[in-house]
């Protein structure tokens, strides 16, 4: 196995146990911070898929944000430890069947794909010589300048119905 | 070099760990939390593919596609807090006023 094989080796055992550590966790406190790490080794995946932009805004947003988010609302909620519940419903057999058939599904049929790539413009030379930002604000301001306008309409709305839906009605 | 299925097999275990995280835990957030490692696992093969393709427009779905995740994220939490003021309780099998 070559260097960056082992590398990715290292990355995906880490994601898959720490995935699996994310979904058993007894303490949501516990699976949030399962999860602050793998996005973490998610994020420096993507720096080996030449992609460092995307790297920083997975940090920036989902550890940085949408994580802080989750904990704010573990705390606000005040959930304590499930200490004598069941964690699991009663027909968590049914997801797990669920799951494993999916990992047979695309481990079987997807994982043979062969990719033969057309060449295309974006080679890995070019991005890095203008830098992945720069690249990445090219194609975004001029194919999809209509989608990233709809981007911001959408945090707009995010914005005004979480506020409304969270404040206290004063009676 | 990385061949690509192992990218695309990565995505789909994750994948799959996120599903049954959603259908098999009682805790609301922890279904929130499943919600997201689905759409994490989605951006991986997503950049995955624009890299072994020599494309941009798969990171510009990852982009659009945290945007989408946070936004929704944040919406689910507001409910799920609306909701606690009523009924105190983020068991999913306990949230069932509407059930005939």
């Amino acid at each position: 196995m070559t260097t960056p094989q082992l590398f990715f080796a290292y990355f995906a055992v880490a994601i898959i146990g720490m995935s699996v550590l994310v979904v058993t966790r007894r303490n949501p406190v516990h699976s949030v911070l399962w999860m602050l790490v793998l996005f973490v080794h998610i994020a420096a995946l993507y720096l080996f898929l030449n992609a460092e932009f995307l790297a920083a805004i997975q940090i920036i947003i989902y550890a940085g944000a949408i994580l802080v988010l989750f904990l704010f609302v573990i705390m606000l909620l005040n959930l304590r430890k499930e200490e004598i519940e069941i964690k699991f419903q009663k027909q968590w057999p049914v997801g797990m069947g669920i799951g494993i058939v999916f990992i047979i599904f695309f481990v079987l049929i997807i994982g043979k794909i062969t990719v033969i790539p057309p060449p295309g413009e974006y080679t890995v030379k070019f991005v890095q010589s203008e830098g992945s930002i720069m690249t990445i604000g090219k194609v975004l301001y001029t194919e999809y300048l209509l989608p990233f306008e709809i981007a911001s309409l959408i945090l707009l709305v995010a914005i005004i119905g979480a506020v409304v839906l969270a404040k206290k009605k004063i009676s | 070099m990385v061949p690509l299925s192992w990218y695309i097999v990565l995505s789909a275990v994750v994948f799959s760990i996120g599903v049954f995280g959603f259908l098999a835990r009682r805790n609301l957030i922890i279904i929130f939390i499943s919600i997201e490692l689905m759409l994490n696992s989605v951006n991986i093969s997503l950049a995955a593919f624009s890299h072994y393709l020599q494309s941009m427009k798969g990171q510009i779905l990852v982009f659009f596609v945290i945007t989408v995740a946070a936004a929704e994220a944040a919406i689910g939490l507001a409910i799920l807090i609306a909701f606690y003021r009523n009924n105190p309780t983020v068991k999913v099998d306990e949230i069932n006023l509407l059930k005939g």
